[in-house]
């Protein structure tokens, strides 16, 4: 008998807590946050298992191989890394100083209705789909580099072997330049949204100070909100690594490495968008489904590497502070 | 703070519904077109390059036999071969032959349906150039391989007499998806050179020694337009629809032949004495003098054994169809038609399916 009425209080009570809604929340959102996690566990098994003939027929040999063979089935994901790794560190390398400087001026040095026009537009340019990208790269910018900044490079720096070769348009320099117009508007829109937020006190404090407005700026408002700059800019390098259809029109699809910039190159995502739908053969279709692997391996270990970048330099910060 | 007991039943209830109501409106979508009653339904997926005769063949023979409709995916050669070994669809449609390794993977035999011709053309981009270019197997292997480099190389203007090629480089262009055109093409260069042959082969897709890649038909054919001294090869359809310009290319018998309806057809009509019975065969170089020679059949893939009886007849009618009166649609959507010699063998083939 006690029995009994002790397991009805126990469910008395567990109604109570669900009807007062603390409970239902606690539990869907435990729900969606594991969700995501088995989602994630789900890809990774899905990729390793779907791999495994190409990862027992070349081990870590894939990894360092330049072949892409599909007549005598060799397969290597060297060139792919390579294309990969340079087009989307091309990116950064011209989107950042580009997108957080706009963001500074939108943010700090703007009239408030130049700013929020300016951020609208800017906001529209993050919204269009990449294959709309894809073609401006072929139309405008393939054409312009072709004819006007290649030659221009070749002529003032071609000693430097990342600018000597034959010129084509389509080129590794290609694709770094369209993945960088693609990434330019989120790094603005995010920093700009980050800047804002910093407290008006801080740049205050520095005016207080002394400082002009340039270095209360750089060197008060933009340290305070670098986090949120550099959230940005992972954002921004996990876009520009997956990037798919606007890097395989301008990038020239030769998995080649070279040293040269005007070189034609390949990246992960354009060659499995390119060849997997006309893989037959289980080995072809294990090689391309290991190359998702290794981009997956590879984002994470960007990423890991940004983040660490970011732990340093805060705490070099900090204890400098 | 007690909130009723009504409100929590509520909760649960419209839950369960939303549930029920889901499966509801999952349970009615169809999952492929529906047929009529009393009609039969085929699915067929494969292929990209003949799509457009397939689809007025379909509808064409839908109008004739209202009873019989027949559902089109071309989803790429590859796919149609997978489909049609996992069994979703009845039949299926390739670009390329399947090789016996393909072969020994379906739990069916295969029966291969040659039914339209394709050709592949050389499109290229060369400044001041306007006449139409002829080249030698020797030019087009050299060019590919990456050894012939400037076009103003003997190999090409041997070929040219009369035309001014400029000291322009060469820029090399292929496809870089997988596609029955790269087979076809690399089919010929395995043909007509041995170097070709060992150091890179023929495949849907394949390692090529130089030249840059463009996504399809249209990729290759921006990329040869943009960029001063570009080659390419594109689907003679395509460079035909698109207003393309063309050259000529050398063909076995030594005579240069621009691909047109008549030269592609005569390319299968060379090699209709020399044919296997199961129709697999290249007929890229084939001999004869108005031939052209990089051409190639298209497949329907039919299983030997059907299950369904009705299916089976539905399908050997439409072959029937296709090989007698369908084959007239072809040249009028710049298809060339089987010759006369295979279309007699292939209404002998219909004769084997079960």
């Amino acid at each position: 008998m006690t029995e009994g009425a002790g397991s009805r209080t126990r469910l008395r009570a567990f109604l109570d807590r669900l009807r007062s809604g603390d409970e239902v929340a606690h539990l869907l959102t435990l729900i969606f946050a594991s969700a995501i996690i088995l989602i994630t566990f789900l890809l990774v098994y899905e990729l390793w298992q779907n791999s495994a003939l190409s990862r027992h027929q070349f081990g870590w040999h894939f990894l360092l191989s330049r072949t892409w063979d599909p007549v005598s089935e060799d397969y290597g994901a060297l060139p792919f890394v390579f294309g990969t790794t340079l087009t989307s560190a091309l990116a950064l390398l011209i989107g950042i100083p580009l997108g957080v400087g706009a963001a500074i001026f939108l943010a700090e040095m703007a009239p408030p209705r130049i700013s929020d026009f300016l951020t609208f537009l800017i906001e529209l340019l993050a919204a269009v789909p990449s294959v709309i990208f894809g073609l401006l790269g072929i139309f405008i910018v393939v054409p312009l580099l072709r004819t006007a900044v290649m030659p221009f490079l070749k002529k003032t720096l071609g000693f430097l072997p990342v600018f000597k070769g034959p010129i084509y348009g389509v080129s590794l320099f290609a694709a770094g330049v369209v993945l960088s117009i693609m990434i330019i508007p989120f790094i603005i829109s995010i920093s700009r949204e980050v800047l804002l937020s910093v407290p008006a006190d801080q740049r205050e404090g520095a005016l207080a100070l002394g400082a002009t407005k340039w270095e209360s700026t750089w060197k008060v408002v933009v340290p305070y909100a670098r986090t949120g700059i550099m959230g940005s800019v992972f954002l921004s390098l996990a876009r520009a690594l997956g990037e798919t259809m606007a890097v395989t029109m301008v990038i020239g699809n030769d998995p080649k490495i070279s040293a040269s910039l005007f070189a034609p190159g390949y990246s992960i995502a354009a060659v499995i968008a390119n060849e997997f739908s006309e893989a037959t053969n289980p080995l072809y279709i294990n090689a391309l489904v290991e190359l998702g692997l290794v981009l997956f391996l590879l984002t994470i270990i960007l990423n890991a590497l940004a983040r660490l970048l970011i732990l340093v330099t805060t705490r070099r910060a900090t204890g400098h502070a | 703070m007690k909130k009723p007991k009504a409100l929590v039943l509520f909760y649960v209830a419209s839950v369960v519904l939303l549930i029920v109501g889901c499966l509801g409106i999952t349970a009615r979508i169809p999952a492929a077109p529906l047929a009529m009653p009393d009609s039969v339904l085929l699915n067929a997926a494969g292929a990209t390059f003949p799509y457009p005769i397939y689809s007025k063949w379909f509808t064409e023979y839908n109008r004739l036999h209202p009873d019989i409709q027949i559902n089109y995916q071309s989803i790429g050669s590859g796919g149609g071969i997978a489909q049609l070994k996992a069994g979703t669809v009845d039949f299926g449609a390739s670009d390329m032959p399947l090789t016996d390794q393909m072969l020994s993977a379906f739990k069916v035999k295969v029966l291969h349906f040659p039914t339209v011709l394709g050709a592949i053309v050389p499109t290229y981009n060369v400044p001041g150039v306007t006449q139409e270019l002829s080249f030698t197997p020797d030019a087009i292997a050299g060019i590919y391989l990456g050894k012939i480099t400037n076009w103003n190389d003997p190999a090409i203007a041997q070929a040219n007499k009369g035309v001014h090629l400029p000291a322009q480089d060469i820029v090399v262009v292929h496809r870089s998806d997988g596609s029955g055109t790269t087979f076809v093409w690399t089919d010929y260069l395995c043909k007509i050179s041995k170097e070709w042959e060992t150091k890179v082969g023929k495949n849907t897709s394949v390692s090529w020694p130089v030249g840059l890649g463009g996504k399809g038909n249209e990729g290759v054919t921006g990329l040869v337009k943009q960029t001063p001294g570009a080659i390419g090869y594109v689907e003679l359809i395509y460079a035909v629809q698109n207003n393309i310009p063309f050259g000529r290319i050398q063909n076995a018998a030594g005579a240069f032949v621009k691909a047109e309806l008549s030269s592609v057809t005569a390319a299968a009509a060379g090699v209709a004495k020399t044919m296997p019975e199961d129709f697999r065969v290249s007929i890229t170089n084939s001999p004869g003098k108005a031939v052209y020679p990089v051409c190639s059949f298209t497949y329907l893939l039919i299983p030997l054994k059907i299950q369904d009886a009705n299916k089976a007849k539905m399908i050997k009618g439409f072959l029937q169809w296709m090989l007698n009166d369908g084959q007239k649609d072809a040249e009028g959507l710049s298809y060339a038609r089987l010759p006369k010699e295979i279309v007699t063998k292939e209404l002998k083939q219909i004769s084997m399916i079960q």
